[in-house]
């Protein structure tokens, strides 16, 4: 039996609901962990990693500075996928539409106040509107020291501007400094290699691969005293999906 | 505004508010629980698999505090301008049914016995002298043989799994041999060592030092607890801290007391009520209720009682008592009042060695109370005299599961980059072979470290926050780097490739922005003199004596061990007095 010759049963589909959040809905029921059913579920999961993923936040300038410095940040190497073949900046993009992109999880009434670092943010943007005046101060820095936007320079270059986000006292307007957009910045873009890929990134699973973390298997009883050897089932998925 | 009548309000829905109302309906009152968050239970909010999801879970704080509401402000000295807490990151208070009760990790520690009346264990070993300039050292005015029965209840009540040293003055085990006398023994077998955890048992044997295994309230085995409430053996699978456990092997209020309690017709469990204050009569020296925000609603609600239990978070009891007059608030400059004083943390830093590449660490294995420690450093088991600081610290390996984006955060170590193609390297080398080693130790209190109402900041309901004046004093960073250092010999017994020790470093402030524990204790302490504690030693107010407050608020100082298991029971403690004198006649338990 060949797998790509396999024709999935295709579940019916409610009226005005797209067949992903259908099938999103059926997860925890019973009927989803029927075999059929988790191999439809699987495939369309697979189906839309497979898709253009079309932007729901960010303008094609910000996606072209975000795949650039994702990619430099978690670049493909001997150690493993990079960022883009991860799906990062959708993972990014996606999340800007939570609550968290929001800033909805944050305390964010005011005064705001300057302070040292290390009494933490104080800046009276979300994650959204740090990537929106974060990119368009990155790319204005790279147009103004180098002559380009972000993602038009080598990588060299890029890598020099990124050490320089994240070190150096640079001012992306009046309040919103270089380090803070970067550490945003870095922080999402290790979410997005990391986190299950039910939230966009992690494609095929091929962040936990690399790091050798079995996903939602969640059940250890076994494996607990067996000392030294690496663990040998691999990634799942909450999705079911496997690597 | 409406008004409704109970016996007794419990303020908090976490182990200490559950405890108290279970305890108080036994006792025949009819109790009215108020939770600010939503109601929680394991069949949904622990649900395999959507429970397991790290993003949702530890990253985006499903379980946690909503601070887009509320928050406190924090500084690190008097004369600074204390700043918003915006976002969660140096410790992390829960909301909803259970608390931080549900998402806890599971290590259930008894009190030293020492460490209950430091003060005068420190005098005298060492004189008052000792104590440096500054230092409020204080004991809590309950003594281990007290409490005895009421950690021995708690134990059981959570199902807790360890290993005994000394059961009725008799050895019977290789527990922790510095670990006081016990009235049973733990009423599960120790969980089995993971890998790391084992590794350490064997390094620390070989550097002399005395290994134990941590008493976790995880089940080893399937239980059934004295209330009826069952619990399933842990399967490892480390999705504790930060989570509700699927396979309902860790205790927690959800599922060790509130199946029970939601069943007695006594009780009623109020969720989204966000208590505004406790309410008191003309005279200050007796509450008559609470009034709360109905979160749905939008309208304040008030209830009328007998009887009012504090049994929040740490510093939500402090603030609810600050904004509700109740006991006297601590002046730092004058160094008098009570209600703020002694907040303190602990001292919590993290070593890390490298085994070679064939050993495989698997550290993604882990149960969140499980591992094993050394209490060689902890207390006053060793002799401070040479060093000159108060306090100490247990070494432990605490493997509690370590995911991914963790891992993310973590890296490879202090010198490898941080992101690039070496840092992908390090990281994955560091997953795979590494593992961490805790200093989990005590921070004592301070005359300019405290809890007091912000000027400036308000919560959405219009309230001043709370402010934070907090920093790491030279006593406790002396402490912590000592202790650290003693962890050198088992690095060398484990034969590690490379090993890091993580220790504070002098002159380097509080950080906000880095996880350090949701361990916070004091701010309303207990004790036996109203002029240094705000409750006395039943948990009860000084001066509103209807008003009780549970909770690690109690703590004089912040001790090595984590803190659940004194909180239960001195849960337990104060509702035994409640119900064996208090309620017969209500007053104080104390007269001055």
């Amino acid at each position: 039996m060949s797998v790509q010759n396999d024709t999935p049963k295709k579940l019916p589909v409610p009226p005005g609901m797209s067949r992903r959040h259908f099938l999103m809905a059926l997860a925890g029921t019973a009927a989803f962990w029927t075999a059929d059913e988790f191999a439809d579920w699987r495939q369309a999961i697979a189906a839309e990693a497979a898709q253009t993923y079309t932007p729901r936040y960010f303008t094609p300038d910000e996606w072209r500075f975000l795949e650039a410095a994702t990619e430099q940040l978690f670049p493909q190497d001997e150690t493993g996928p990079g960022a883009k073949a991860l799906g990062v900046v959708g993972f990014i993009d996606r999340q800007m539409d939570t609550p968290y992109g929001r800033g909805g999880l944050w305390f964010m009434s005011g005064p705001f106040r300057e302070g040292p670092a290390n009494l933490g943010y104080q800046l009276p943007y979300a994650p959204r509107e740090i990537y929106r005046l974060g990119i368009a101060g990155a790319d204005r820095y790279c147009r103004d020291h180098h002559g380009n936007a972000f993602a038009d320079l080598d990588h060299p270059t890029q890598i020099e501007v990124l050490t320089a986000f994240e070190k150096l006292p640079i001012m992306f307007g009046e309040t919103l400094t270089a380090g803070i957009f970067f550490e945003q910045l870095r922080t999402n873009t290790m979410e997005g290699a990391f986190s299950d890929p039910i939230h966009g990134g992690n494609r095929h699973l091929g962040g936990w691969v690399m790091l050798g973390f079995p996903g939602a298997r969640a059940d250890f009883m076994d494996w607990v005293d067996q000392y030294g050897p690496a663990y040998p089932l691999g990634s799942v998925s909450i999705s079911g999906e496997t690597a | 505004m409406t008004t409704k009548n109970a016996d007794a309000i419990v303020v908090g829905a976490g182990w200490a508010g559950s405890i108290l109302a279970k305890e108080l309906t036994e006792a025949g009152l009819k109790v009215v629980m108020l939770e600010r968050g939503p109601d929680r239970a394991t069949a949904v909010e622990g649900a395999y698999p959507d429970s397991i999801d790290e993003l949702r879970g530890a990253i985006r704080h499903r379980l946690f505090q909503d601070l887009s509401r509320t928050t406190v402000t924090i500084r690190n000295k008097i004369g600074q301008t204390a700043l918003p807490y915006r976002q969660l990151s140096a410790f992390l208070p829960g909301e909803g049914v259970g608390g931080a009760g549900l998402h806890w990790s599971g290590v259930h520690f008894r009190a030293a016995p020492d460490d209950l009346a430091l003060r005068s264990s420190v005098i005298a070993r060492y004189g008052q002298k000792f104590i440096p300039e500054g230092m409020n050292l204080q004991d809590y005015g309950v003594t281990y043989d007290e409490l005895e029965p009421f950690f021995d209840k708690a134990e059981k009540v959570f199902g807790t799994s360890g290993e005994a040293y000394k059961v009725n003055g008799k050895v019977v085990g290789n527990g922790n041999v510095f670990a006081p006398s016990r009235s049973d023994d733990f009423p599960l077998p120790p969980l089995k060592d993971v890998y790391t955890a084992n590794l350490f048992r064997k390094a620390a044997g070989e550097a002399g030092y005395h290994p134990y295994s941590l008493p976790a309230a995880n089940a080893s085995r399937q239980y059934t607890n004295p209330y009826g409430a069952q619990m399933g053996p842990c399967n490892f699978c480390g999705y504790c801290s930060g989570y509700d456990c699927y396979m309902y092997s860790k205790a927690s209020p959800n599922v060790n007391i509130l199946p029970v309690l939601r069943k007695d017709p006594n009780f009623t469990l109020i969720t989204r009520a966000h208590v505004m204050r406790v309410d008191l009569d003309s005279t200050k020296t007796r509450a008559t209720g609470v009034t709360y925000l109905d979160l749905d609603s939008n309208r304040e609600v008030t209830i009328t009682a007998d009887l009012v239990v504090l049994g929040a978070f740490q510093f939500h009891n402090v603030h609810l008592m600050l904004l509700s007059g109740v006991g006297k608030p601590y002046d730092a400059q004058k160094n008098e009042g009570v209600v703020g004083r002694n907040f303190v943390y602990q001292t919590i830093t993290t070593s890390r060695a490298w085994l070679p590449e064939n050993t495989f660490t698997n550290q993604f294995i882990g149960t969140g109370g499980g591992g094993v420690a050394i209490d060689d450093f902890n207390s006053m088991n060793f002799d401070h005299g040479p060093h000159g600081f108060v306090g100490g610290s247990p070494v432990w390996v605490n493997q509690a599961g370590v995911k991914p984006i963790a891992a993310s955060t973590i890296g490879g170590g202090k010198d490898a980059p941080r992101w690039g193609a070496g840092y992908k390297k390090a990281l994955v080398d560091t997953y795979r072979h590494a593992m961490a080693i805790d200093a989990h130790g005590s921070n004592m209190a301070y005359r300019d470290v405290f809890l007091d109402l912000d000027p400036t900041w308000k919560n959405a309901y219009g309230q001043p926050l709370l402010r934070m004046t907090f920093d790491w004093q030279d006593n406790d960073i002396r402490m912590n780097r000592y202790v650290v250092s003693q962890i050198e010999p088992i690095m060398k017994a484990l034969g590690a490739t490379k090993y890091e020790l993580g220790m504070l470093e002098p002159g380097k402030p509080f950080d906000t922005r880095i996880y350090q524990t949701t361990h916070l204790g004091g701010g309303a302490v207990m004790g036996d003199d109203p002029n240094t504690s705000a409750i006395n030693r039943y948990l009860q107010s000084w001066d509103v004596p209807n008003v009780f407050v549970i909770g690690s608020n109690a703590f004089p100082q912040g001790m090595g061990y984590n803190p659940t298991g004194m909180v239960a029971a001195l849960a337990y403690w104060s509702a035994h007095h409640i119900r064996t004198t208090y309620l017969k006649s209500p007053g104080p338990l104390v007269r001055v």
